[in-house]
This record gives C-alpha cells, structure tokens and sequence, in this order.
C-alpha cells in the first residue's frame, strides 16, 4: 500500500507542477491573469505531495519492504536502522526522488514566503521552477521509478555498498542536494527576472537569501564529503579531485561568485546582465554535476549503476533546462541596461575580480573534470588529477585570495590603496615574514604560499571590525569576517598538511614500535571482530604523544558479508594541534602486519574551517532576513497609517 | 544612473555555444558503444577445464565434462542474494519449458541459501556448481551476476548475455542455443 | 583615468584573465594528464622517466614478492607482447592478486622499471579506474589483443 500511496501522490505532484508551468505561463498574458492567484497554491501543495511521496519511500526502506524492487536491490534486513534509512538515497531513484522533493519544496518555500518580488517576475519564477521540476518528475516516472514492484517478494536484500554504510554518507548527500537543488530557485528567479526585464536590486535582494542558503548547505556538505573521503578511503587524502568532488565544487564555486555578484547589484545596482549570467549557471553545474555521476560516463567512487538510456534522459533535460535558459539569456541580456559605474580601486572591482577569479578557476576544473571523455573521443586514455588542478588552480587562487584580504577594507565606488595602506601593511608583512620562514624550512612552492596567504588572511580577515564598537557590528558584516577568516583557517589546514605531514609504512609484528612524527605507536595484537553485518581484523595499537599518556586506536579492515566485501577502517587519533591516521594492511606471511601511519600536523583546520565558512554564511542570512523583516514591518505600518488617514 | 551601451551582442551567446560544446562532447562519450558491454572474446573459445561441487543436495556439481556431452545447453550464472537473478527466473522457467537444458553456477553462496531461493523462485537447472570463489565466472569472462552463457555440444562459449534475461530476450536465447546446435 | 577607461581595463582584466585560464588548462592537460599504457605500448614506446602514467595489465602468476621490509613489494604487469617489472611500497588492495588485472600508477624509471604510488585492483570497490571499469580478467585480455 504505501509504494503505490508513495507513487500517487508523486503522479500527483507531477501533475500539480504541469498545472503549476501552464497556470503561470497563461497569467502572464493580459487574458490569464485570474489564473494568477493558484499558481502560489499550486506550488506549496506541489511541495508537500513530493515530500509525502519521499516520506513513503524512507518508510520501505525503514521496514526492509522486500516487495519492492529498489528496496530488495539496495537493503537487508540485518542492516542497522540508521543505514537502511540512509539506502533511500543511496542509490540512483531514490537520490533522484530526493532531488525532486528539495526543488518542489523550495519551490513552495519560494511561493510561501517570496512577498518582495513584483508579481509578474513572480509569477514567471514559479513558472519556471515547475518546468525544470517537470523534467525530473518525467526523469523518475518514466525511466526511474522507485517505486516499482517485484513480481514476487525477494527472500532477501542484496544489502548496500560497505563503503555507503556509514555515518558520513548517510549525512552528507541530504545537505549537498538541498544546496545543488536549492540553487534552481536562483535559477527560476533569474528565467523570471529575463521574461519580466525585471533586473534590480529588488530582484537582487529577493533572491540574495536562496543563494546564501543553498551555499552554506552546499559549504557543508562538501565539508562533510571531504572528510567523509578522508577517513573512509583510508589513503589519507581528503580531496582526490575526483569527478564527484568536483560536480559539488562546481556549483559551489559559481554560488560563491554569485553570493558576491548579488551583493553588488543590491547594494550598487551593478553587474546586472553577470548577475543574471551567473544565477543560470550556478544551478546548471548542479545539473551538469549530477549528470556526470549518474550517466556513469566519467567513473568514480560515487558512481551508481552505468545506464546509457538514464544519462540520455538527464542529457536531454540538460539541453531543454541550460539551453533554453542561456537561449533566453541571449535574447534578452541585452535589453537589460548596465548599471551604475565604479572605478578600479573600489569594492566593487574587487568583488568583480573574485568573480573573474572565481569563473576561471570552475571553468578550469570542468575542463580538467571533462578532459578524459575529450581525450578518450580522439581515442586517448588519460586521467587527470592533482598535478593538474593544484597548480593551475593556484595561478588563480593566489590573486584571488590576495584580493580577498583587501578587498573589504575598500569603499564602494571609489576609493585609493593609500587610504589603506597602513591597514593592509600589517598582514603585507605577515605574509613576506611566513614566506621566508617557509623558504627556510624547505617546504615545497604551493604549501609555502598557502601558508603565507593563511597568516595574511586570518589577521587581514579581522580587519573590517577595526575601530568599530564590535556589538554595533551588523550580522552580515560579521558573517562576511567569519566566513573570510574561515578560508583562512582551511587554507592552514590544507598548507599544513602538505607541508609537514609525516608517513611511515611498516611492517610490525606485535608488540613492536614505531615513531610517526611525535608519535610512538606500538602494535599490541589483532583480534578477529565482529559487527552487525561485517567481520574484521581489528589491530589493537597503542599511541603515544611525545611519551605521554598511552591511548588506543583500532584500526581495521573489514569483511562485509552482505553483498561480500572488503573496506579498510582507518583509525584516527585527534589532537589541537594535528591528527595522527592509522591504517592496517595485509599480513606478510611471517608473522609481520603492514602498518600505514602519518601525522598530519593542523589537519582538522581544513574541515573546522569549512564549518566557520557555513557559519559566516548563516550569520549574513540572518542578519538579511531580520534586516527584510523589519522593512517589511515598516512598510506594512505606513502603509496601515496612510490608510487611516486616508479615511 | 548611466546607461551605458550593453556588451557587444555576440558576447552573450557565448555562453550558449559552449554549452552546446559541451553537449556534443558528451553525446560522443555516452554514446560510445565499445565502452559499454564488451562482449567475451572467449565467443567461440572452449571452456577451460573445471569441476565443481554440486550447490545443493538435489542436483549433481558441474565440471567441464558435462557442458561437452553433444547437446547445447544454456550455463547460468546466478547468486541468492542476487536480485535480477529473482527477476529472469520466469524467464528461465519459460526456457526449460521449451525443453531447454540449463546448467547452474552458484557464485559465492551458500547451500541453505541456494535451496531457498530455488524454492522460492523454481529450480530449472539440472546440474548446479558452486564457484565460491568465482574462478569459474572470471575463467569463462563473466564480470558479474547473472550472465547466461550458450554452450554448443562440444564445450565451446557461442553466445554471452550480461545481465537478466528479460521476456524479450527469451526468443534470441533459444535462436542462439539453435544455432549452437547445427 | 576616466570612470569609462577604468571600466573598459576591468573588463579587458577579466577577459585576459578568461582566456589565460583557456589556454592555461590546455597546455597544462597535455603536459600534466597522466596517460593510460598498456605493457606491449610501454614497451615499445615507453614514457618519458618521471612522467605520471598508469600502467595496466595482467599481473604475472607468480611474480608478486614482497621484500625483507615487508612493505614493499615487487611483481611483473604483463600482456603477450611486454613484461614491466613494477616496483610498490604500500598496501595493496585485497583484490590484488596474481593471474588478474591491475593498474599501477607512477612513473618510469630510467632504468626502465616501473615505481607505483598507487596500485588499483579490478574490482577494487574503494575505486575503478576508468580504463578497467568494465574489464574483466577476459577482457583485460581483450584489451591487450587489440594491440596487436
């Protein structure tokens, strides 16, 4: 009963976002405008069925409903609680249903609450929200359906992914998916804001809290990823550049300028057309990034199940959804005006230049993400990976951060570097100074400079709270220092770790010991494990830092049994000041363990400072949403006064 | 405020032609077809030598020997906690109907769970093998569960499907085990 | 400098900047993506010393020798036409095994060896490199008859 409840109330939905497209397409026009008035209902109920239909699927999976094709294919029934809840989107429909409920229900959170916009654009945006949710609602029903029945019930599941069963991934693909899809109500509002020529800063302020909120989840969840990959991969690298990595960090990466273009054009109506261009392509990354992993043409970690006619669907919805918005774009960019002047030393130059440091840099990631599949059309096998993106990535990323540090000290308009100068001379000296500390301690050309930038940032970070009494600080100014001082406490963590982290590979029998950095780590004995549904060879080592106090790590290697399957359980030790990472190898045959252990001095930094980003980003959406709250209580209060004067 | 006359009009399509760029390229690496499923050039090679366990107690192992006995047959791969194995097995049944003879080759499983899954879902194999440790499947060039090979007489591999048998592919099978015969 | 001008060198900045990025990937993808060898190709042409590559191929049935250490190991990648001795320390996934296909990444020695930062097993669930997704020991096979 609750697949075929689930599957109604998604046909439903589907047709709700059909009448939703045709109601506000025809109350655009001069004879469908008594149509206006359903297109918001539409939308919030739109929402809901698409959540109650997702709500249906965690249910089977929750109850291990064997009857059920995806639910026998991807569970079992010996799986811990939390796992089989997290299989509802850890696999292609499921994750696919979960895409459409983060868009039908931002879609109804936009018809909710969006009063700012003027009707029309309005009306346009819903329009075009249900057009791209149409696409996928098709995408499900017609070649995706979760909900499908098995002639007869499996006996059991074929289980989930070793890899997937664990608490990193049940966490980190909701937040990512709430960002990629977030970002389509940037999207819908730029299409809206094309049709309606509406371009300003109101269409800017109103879309300004999406964008913020879409970003700080996508903030998290690749935050999330990275040290999901950290730990469970057990190679001890926390960015691989693999093409799921960069499908989030593609989206992330266009959000970031967008965040910075759209405080331009609300503050200054500036940057109109770049604006626009901006909010269309931050939501196709999303759908490009989704794309590549569900096709299945660029392989990695995350892929799911190769399906040419799937990647053909999503393809086509790429085409209608990114070719007819920059269509659009085409036509009616350029009726929307340029908009008010600044010079070269300004704010806004700076923020212009982080967005054209920012595009350079997305475009050289897809590049390098795509540059197999090119390769392999001119009959070439290659893959591309770090000695490709950290360089080039780094020709942008110095500038930018440079600019970065300088950039919020400056005036919107116009302004001089002498103005600043004192100011900017401070962190100018920290980053010479760590520079040629670096140089001294041979540390290699990128960790140096990345060190350097994070001295220089942290304090240049601060410096827009100088001279200010902190409590009278506005939220988004806060949220703007916390975030800019939380790239410069990654960047500590990402330097710190390619500077001075320490490895030792061994082989130990037990009872030996090794040094790893300030480490003393003693192998005690393996023992043989066993889990709910994995059995291991679980290494008992002993650690000590610098001859303190002993303390245990376990790390393992595992034995899934449903479906069979290996995973290496790395083992981590964290302190202030780095991470200690231990992984068990095979035995030798002598009696002997492979030991694999490094010391990865500031290391957590990376993923701390992912966190302040997130927090910076929330305490600027706090700080507008309070700031639209109090005009629209103001604007409400005269309004009511006129009113009564009036009468 | 100044209008300023708008960026040159070409530069706003720009955009769009390298989205169409990047659609071509990628249409060229979806629609590949060597990429996909690369058929086994083990096709018209013999089987290697092999003898397995029987999988339960009612059907006897499988060796090499069998599959060479002068009459085509079908050799499945198959898995209980597989679960397109559960989907083809209508199919299966359809085959045997037809008077076609199926042999088995248990990947990695185990006795109580093959039993069950062939009461659940109907036995139509006369011999089953168990591959514990899936020599067989890689020695004959089958990467996954289920595949269902065409064997002629003579212990030679005519035909590979990877993947479940579905209704429309019943009819190729038995063209296939046909021609296998002449 | 005028208002104008200052705007007209932004934008010219930006499409330096663009344009830079373009050709900057370019020339760094030829030189920087690490290509895929089969052991026939390495050996009649084998890769520049000390350039990224991927080496795949069969492993040779009893050539896996692990050293005195413990940790490093030793084994063959062959197919019909070339033998490549490859030298790995580090841990080897659990389907690294003899008589199946492996791709070992790292760089040609000058002496004509090969030293491996990163071994990848078929199979290998942690990750597939693309150019063994769908191969199995058949068609790791296949793929080197095609070389012929």
């Amino acid at each position: 009963m609750i697949a075929e409840f689930g599957l109604a109330a998604l046909w439903l939905a589907a047709a709700l976002a059909a009448l939703q497209l045709v109601a506000g397409a025809l109350a655009l026009t001069p004879r469908g405008t008594a149509l206006a008035a359903i297109v918001r209902p539409v939308a919030m109920v739109q929402g809901m069925l698409v959540a109650l239909s997702f709500a249906a699927l965690i249910t089977l999976f929750a109850q291990t409903d064997l009857s059920v094709e995806l639910v026998a294919k991807n569970s079992h029934s010996m799986k811990p609680l939390i796992y089989k809840i997290s299989g509802t989107w850890g696999n292609h429909e499921g994750s696919m249903l979960l895409w459409v409920m983060v868009m039908g229900l931002s879609g109804s959170f936009v018809a909710a609450v969006e009063r700012r916009l003027p009707e029309p654009t309005m009306l346009a945006t819903l329009a075009g929200q249900a057009f791209v949710s149409l696409g996928f609602y098709a995408f499900l029903l017609i070649s995706s359906n979760p909900f499908t029945r098995l002639s007869s019930p499996a006996i059991e599941g074929a289980g989930l992914n070793p890899l997937l069963q664990d608490p990193g991934l049940a966490f980190h693909p909701p937040p990512l998916y709430i960002g990629y899809v977030g970002l389509s109500v940037a999207f819908s509002f730029a299409i809206g804001a094309l049709i309606t020529r509406e371009v300003g800063p109101a269409f800017a302020r109103a879309m300004r809290p999406w964008v913020l909120g879409a970003w700080i989840f996508l903030t998290l969840g690749i935050t999330a990823g990275s040290y999901w990959a950290y730990y469970e991969l057990g190679w001890g690298g926390w960015w691989f550049w693999d093409p799921v990595e960069n499908a989030s960090l593609m989206p992330w990466l266009a959000a970031t300028a967008l965040l910075h273009s759209v405080s331009v054009l609300a503050a200054r109506n500036a940057l109109r057309a770049w604006t626009v261009m901006l909010g269309v392509v931050a939501f196709s990354m999303s759908m490009v990034g989704t794309f590549l992993v569900r096709s299945g043409i660029l392989t990695s970690v995350h892929a799911f199940a190769v399906d040419p006619e799937r990647g053909s669907f999503i393809l086509g919805l790429l085409a209608l959804n990114i070719g007819g918005a920059l269509v659009l774009f085409g036509l009616r960019a350029s009726s929307v005006t340029e908009g008010e002047r600044f010079t070269a030393t300004s704010r806004e130059s700076a923020l212009v230049f982080n967005n054209v440091m920012l595009s350079a840099i997305l475009g050289i990631v897809l590049v390098g993400t795509l540059y197999p599949l090119l390769a392999e059309a001119l009959g070439a096998k290659v893959s591309v990976g770090p000695p490709y993106f950290n360089p080039v990535g780094a020709i942008f990323a110095v500038p930018m951060l440079l600019v970065l540090a300088v950039g919020p000290l400056l005036r919107w308009r116009r302004d001089s570097l002498s103005r600043i100068k004192l100011q900017i001379a401070i962190p100018a000296v920290l980053l010479m100074g760590t520079l040629i500390w670096a140089a001294s301690q041979s540390v290699g050309v990128l960790p140096a400079l990345g060190l350097a930038l994070a001295a220089a940032l942290a304090v240049a970070s601060l410096l827009p709270l100088r001279g200010r009494k902190l409590r009278q600080v506005k939220l988004p100014v806060w949220g703007m220092v916390t975030a800019h001082f939380g790239i410069a406490v990654a960047l500590l963590g990402m330097a710190s770790d390619a500077a001075f982290t320490t490895e030792r590979l061994v082989a130990v029998r037990a009872g030996q010991a090794v040094d790893v950095g300030p480490w003393q780590v003693t192998l005690q004995r393996i023992e043989p494990v066993a889990g709910p549904n994995w059995t291991a060879l679980r290494g008992d080592l002993a650690v000590s830092y610098k001859g303190g106090a002993v303390t245990e790590l376990h790390p393992a290697a595992r034995t899934f049994w449903a479906p069979p399957n290996e995973t290496n359980e790395a083992a981590l030790k964290t302190r202030w000041n780095g991470q200690l990472y231990a992984v068990l190898g095979q035995a030798t045959g002598d009696g002997r363990w492979q030991l694999r252990l490094w010391w990865k001095p500031f290391v957590p930094m990376i993923w701390y400072g992912g966190i302040l980003i997130a927090l910076g980003g929330l305490l600027a959406l706090f700080g507008r949403l309070s700031s639209d709250l109090r005009r629209l209580v103001a604007r409400d209060k005269i309004a009511f006064r006129r009113a009564r004067q009036g009468r | 405020m100044s209008e300023q006359k708008p960026a040159a009009r070409w530069s706003l399509w720009l955009p769009l032609a390298v989205f169409v760029g990047f659609i071509g390229l990628v249409m060229v690496g979806l629609y590949r077809p060597a990429d996909r499923e690369v058929a086994s050039t083990m096709i018209g090679k013999p089987l290697p030598e092999f003898a397995l366990r029987a999988a339960v107690a009612d059907r006897p192992g499988l060796t090499r020997a069998d599959l060479a006995d002068g009459k085509p047959r079908l050799l499945n791969i198959f898995a209980s906690w597989c679960v397109p194995c559960a989907v083809e097995a209508p199919q299966l049944a359809t085959l045997k109907g037809q008077g076609i003879e199926i042999a088995g080759v248990a990947i990695r499983d185990r006795p109580e769970d093959v039993a069950n899954f062939l009461a659940r879902h109907g036995n139509p194999f006369t011999r089953i093998g168990a591959d514990d440790r899936s020599i067989v499947q890689l020695g004959i060039g089958s990467s996954g569960v289920p595949e269902t090979f065409v064997i002629d007489g003579k212990g030679t591999i005519r035909y590979q499907h990877i993947g479940e048998i579905r209704p429309e592919h019943v009819a190729l099978l038995r063209e296939k085990l046909k021609e296998a015969g002449q | 400098m005028k208002a104008k001008h200052q705007r007209l060198v932004l934008a010219l900045i930006a499409v330096i900047a663009l344009v830079g990025a373009g050709v900057l990937a370019a020339w760094a993808l030829r030189s920087q993506a690490s290509f895929f060898y089969l052991p026939a190709d390495y050996a009649a042409n084998p890769p520049e010393a000390g350039r990224a590559v991927r080496l795949g191929g069969m492993v040779e049935k009893g050539s896996i020798k692990t050293a005195a250490d413990g940790v490093t190991i030793n084994f063959v990648i062959y197919d019909d036409k070339a033998r490549v001795p490859v030298t790995f320390k580090g841990i080897v996934p659990d389907l690294f095994v003899e008589g199946s296909g492996a791709v070992a990444e790292g760089r040609r020695q000058p002496d004509g060896t090969f030293v491996a930062d990163n071994v990848l097993a078929k199979h290998d669930e942690n990750y597939v490199p693309r150019e063994m997704k769908d191969m199995t020991t058949e068609q790791a096979r296949q793929a080197i008859e095609e070389t012929k």
